[in-house]
């Protein structure tokens, strides 16, 4: 009787904890989407955030998020890419390959706190970029490589080994097997690991505010020469991300309504993530369904 | 698999000599090489990276003529001060290494429990439900469990007790709630690994669950629990703007759970911007990114002891 009863005790007790866990995730939604969503409307989405009116909006703040993403993803998705195939396919066991393992898993356990120091003083100040969209974006490629290095590598070996002596049997070279056995039929994992990093890079701030700065250059939306220091492609120029404008308008902000600013701008911020996530999973779905044939 | 890879390609460098006019043979080596250099260019990132917060880090103590012991255990920080200097940075330090201790105490227990829900308890449909829980909370950007923590646990904290409401407490559990997917979900990962026939054997021999749990599962994934944990918190040690949000960046020591601290992390968010490079406040504030450097590779050593154990 006595251990039946500390029986049901324990599962009493990991139900709670499971359930914690589940209210917690539901609160912090809901409390972010609930006080955020009422912010949101067309005019935040579209004006200039202020630094002591009311009534800033997120305009530059989204198109630099998404600027600083598409640039992270343009270096970081071929670089980790290849580096997967390497771990995957071409390393030999031995120290090199030791040293690349024992590289990412330091690369991956970096504070971003301190890539974004490594940033400051390599692609700020040795390289001489300033605080930029480009150093901005540099400093969170080393923070995403190692993440989608993982991706690669693990979607790569997932793949049956007959799948791939069947293309060397038929004559063709190793890395025309790579290009055209082995990444295809990867692809469906390695997209979704890179959704999904690109939510985490969307969401990223402590490596950026050492790296592409914490304001913001007037920008002319009708200027799209990327060599002009107003236009919005201009990759020389500071760019505070939404993230960023997050923890700044709570720490310096002298606004009176600094509380809706956070709140509607981490709502944003909340529902891409969401997005990434959800469209990671559907993607990554559907090319499966479509490369194995099913359906 | 990786001879298996060797052979292969050594047998198909054979074939290609036979090949005229050498275009296959160039795009292999030229696919071999792209690869390589990606290959070579992790480990650069990864040498430049140590190197240079390493020699920038130790500026302090070659250039301004630091005393590490002062730095490292002294109490009072103004570096930039009109009249005396000090530099002891010991607050910081204490601050960093309580939140980090202090979140895994909260996060440990409640994401091994959910973890073994997942995995004893509700099999299919508490992997399916908390699954993606886990994905969605680890999701989250940093500056909003900040945010969330600034203007739902500050406050609570400042109703039930006497200080202001930043304060160690709400950073410990901003930070435990941050790290808590990444225990979870490493946890479970341990515990689906477990070979199910130990588990039957236990219940065979008319053990109940919590008893199988507790005296077969638990110590069976003892080694990969830990891991769990000291990746959790890694992540809390060098978490920056949620903690710096809600701290309260004060520089002394925290006398209670419910005083103002500052972290290592929240000290080089805050001046970081502040001072000229160069100067010694400057070059203190990069000798703290290095503790944070330092401590991240301790952690990959703790994490490696462990899993070696693990094997044994």
């Amino acid at each position: 009787m006595n251990r039946r009863i500390s029986n049901n005790i324990a599962t009493s007790v990991f139900i709670l904890c499971a359930v914690v866990m589940i209210a917690t995730l539901v609160y912090l939604l809901g409390y972010i989407l609930t006080n955020g969503f009422a912010e949101i409307d067309w005019s935040f989405l579209s004006s200039n955030s202020s630094s002591f009116q009311e009534g800033g909006g997120i305009k530059n703040q989204l198109w630099n998020s998404f600027y600083i993403l598409m640039m992270t993803m343009l270096f970081s998705v071929p670089l980790g890419v290849l580096g997967g195939i390497y771990l995957a396919e071409y390393s030999k066991p031995g120290k090199i390959t030791n040293v690349i393992r024992t590289s990412v898993e330091v690369l991956s356990s970096l504070p971003s706190i301190v890539v974004g120091m490594f940033g400051l003083l390599v692609f700020v100040q040795y390289m001489g970029l300033g605080y930029s969209i480009i150093a901005g974006a540099l400093a969170l490629t080393v923070f995403n490589l190692p993440v989608i290095v993982r991706v690669t590598e693990d979607s790569i070996r997932s793949i049956p080994l007959k799948q791939k002596n069947a293309s060397l049997a038929l004559g063709i070279t190793h890395w025309h097997t790579v290009k055209t056995v082995l990444v295809p039929a990867a692809f469906p994992g390695i997209l979704t690991g890179v959704i999904l990093s690109a939510g985490r890079v969307f969401g990223e701030a402590a490596a950026l505010l050492f790296t592409a700065g914490l304001s913001t250059p007037n920008l002319n939306f009708t200027n799209w020469n990327p060599f002009e220091s107003t236009s919005p492609l201009n990759p020389f120029r500071s760019a505070e991300t939404l993230s960023v404008h997050i923890w700044k308008v709570n720490s310096q902000g002298i606004m009176p309504d600094v509380l809706e600013i956070a709140n509607g701008s981490a709502a944003v911020l909340i529902i891409f993530v969401l997005i990434f996530n959800l469209s990671a999973r559907i993607i990554g779905g559907v090319i499966f369904a479509k490369i194995s044939g099913k359906k | 698999m990786s001879n298996s890879n060797y052979s292969s390609t050594s047998s198909s460098t054979h074939r290609l000599i036979k090949n005229k006019n050498g275009s296959v043979k160039r795009n292999e080596l030229r696919g071999k090489v792209v690869v390589y250099s990606c290959a070579v260019l992790i480990i650069i990132a990864t040498i430049a990276i140590t190197l240079f917060l390493t020699i920038k880090g130790l500026q302090s103590f070659i250039v301004n003529g630091v005393n590490v012991g002062e730095f490292l255990t002294g109490l009072t920080w103004s570096p930039s001060g009109e009249g005396d200097v000090a530099y002891g940075a010991f607050p910081f330090i204490f601050g960093s290494f309580s939140v980090t201790f202090l979140a895994a105490l909260f996060a440990a227990p409640l994401g091994i429990g959910s973890a073994i829900f997942m995995t004893e308890i509700a099999k299919t449909w508490g992997q399916k439900v908390l699954q993606p829980v886990i994905e969605i909370l680890v999701g989250i950007p940093s500056v909003v469990y900040g945010l969330i923590g600034l203007t739902v646990i500050v406050p609570l904290i400042r109703e039930h007790s006497s200080g202001i409401g930043f304060s160690l407490l709400a950073g410990m559990i901003v930070v435990g709630v941050m790290i808590l997917p990444t225990v979870t979900s490493i946890s479970a990962d341990a515990l689906k690994s477990i070979p199910q026939d130990i588990k039957d054997a236990s219940y065979g021999l008319g053990a109940t669950r919590w008893q199988t749990i507790y005296k077969v599962i638990l110590p069976a994934a003892m080694p990969s629990l830990a891991t769990a944990v000291v990746l959790g918190m890694a992540r809390a040690f060098g978490e920056a703007l949620a903690v710096q949000m809600v701290i309260g960046n004060s520089k002394a020591l925290p006398e209670s759970i419910t005083d103002q601290a500052a972290t290592l992390t929240s000290i080089i968010t805050l001046s970081m911007g502040h001072t000229t490079y160069g100067s010694l406040h400057n070059n203190l504030l990069w000798s703290l990114g290095l503790i944070l450097l330092v401590m991240s590779y301790v952690f990959i050593i703790i994490i490696r002891f462990i899993s070696s154990r693990r094997k044994v």
